[in-house]
């Protein structure tokens, strides 16, 4: 049987992460970063927000691309859940919607790798998404 | 909602949305009882909103009209002979707490809890989370605050880090027996 990992293993793999890319000095300057946001209000949790937001961490881990993807309330899109934010470095946010796997997959490929726009782009005219907003 | 873990993560939702600095989340299996407890230091509720809030067509939101996710885990809890209680006093927090009949064949499973909790913890960076699993005799614990002593200046949210989250909780669950 494996062994079951504690937070000494935590410990002894921080030292390891330390000395690689450091998230934190980058996202300090955030405009060197992707930027993700996953809407988690009911209806997106419901339609699969939480897979959605996994298989961000992932592939974009996988290749090897800084992101710092972080959870958000609702962005008032039900009809399109999940929705997602990105902001590419030095770009303006932009809202996705209907962001299942293959969807997620195809914005990382297509606009976050590329810029390329693709489907599924919700038009909105404000700065970014933030529950202040929701108030 | 498919599942509890589902549930957890719109309950908690919550607290992140009411400002909270820490948020408690306890899950007790014992004897027929499946309990979620989530208790946050956030905003709080006034007496009239408290009242209102298991109303489908109540929320304080502007962006839409009906607020879902404490109706919908009050309607499943129900279905299995549970409840939902709600405590909350403006300025000082809130205690939700719903109840499952553990054994019934209505009862959500449980579903992916260690996901859950790894992305809680890691894509609400501004607040805590303990987190507490209880069973029969045994428990599992899991404070942020410790998770973040320990990571120094390695962000939480490192996948590395968050995968590892996930596994370790995984296992512990495992451990004293969680059947998911
Ligand atoms: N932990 C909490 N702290 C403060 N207010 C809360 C909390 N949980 C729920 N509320 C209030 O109850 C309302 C309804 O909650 P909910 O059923 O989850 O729907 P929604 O979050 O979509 O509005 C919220 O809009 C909020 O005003
Ligand atoms: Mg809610």
């Amino acid at each position: 049987m494996t062994k079951v990992k504690s937070l000494d293993d935590l410990r002894k793999m921080r030292d390891d992460l330390q000395s690689k890319v450091n998230l934190r000095e980058k996202s300090d300057h955030p405009e060197k970063m992707v930027q993700i946001k996953v809407s988690m209000a009911t209806c997106g949790i419901a339609s699969g927000a939480k897979e959605t937001m996994n298989f961000l961490i992932e592939e974009l881990d996988a290749q090897a691309i800084d992101t710092v993807v972080t959870q958000t309330g609702c962005m008032g899109y039900c009809y399109a859940e999940p929705t997602i934010e990105v902001t590419l470095p030095g770009e303006k946010p932009v809202v996705f919607g209907h962001v299942d796997l293959k969807k997620a997959a195809e914005i990382v490929e297509k606009y976050i790798k590329n810029g390329e726009l693709v489907d599924g782009i919700i038009p909105v005219n404000y700065e970014t998404v933030d529950e202040k907003n929701n108030e | 909602m498919k599942d509890l873990s589902m549930h957890i993560l719109d309950i908690a939702q919550n607290s992140v949305r009411a400002k909270a600095s820490l948020v408690q989340i306890n899950i007790v299996e014992r004897g027929e009882i499946f309990r979620i407890e989530v208790i946050d230091d956030g905003c709080g509720m006034s007496e009239e909103t408290l009242k209102k809030v298991t109303d489908p067509f109540f929320t304080s939101r502007t962006t839409r009209k009906v607020g879902l996710g404490i109706p919908l885990i009050k309607q499943n809890a129900e279905q299995t002979g549970g409840f939902v209680k709600l405590d909350s006093k403006v300025g000082e927090g809130t205690r939700f707490k719903a109840e499952f009949g553990r054994y019934h064949i209505d009862r959500p499973p449980i579903g992916d809890l260690p996901g859950t909790m790894a992305l809680l913890i890691s894509g609400n960076t501004g607040l805590d989370f303990v987190f507490t699993y209880t069973n029969e005799q045994k428990s599992y614990s899991l404070d942020s605050r410790e998770v973040k002593e320990i990571l120094g200046d390695v962000d939480i949210r490192t996948p590395r880090v968050v995968s590892f989250l996930q596994e370790m909780i995984n296992d512990n669950l495992i451990e004293i027996g969680v059947e998911f």
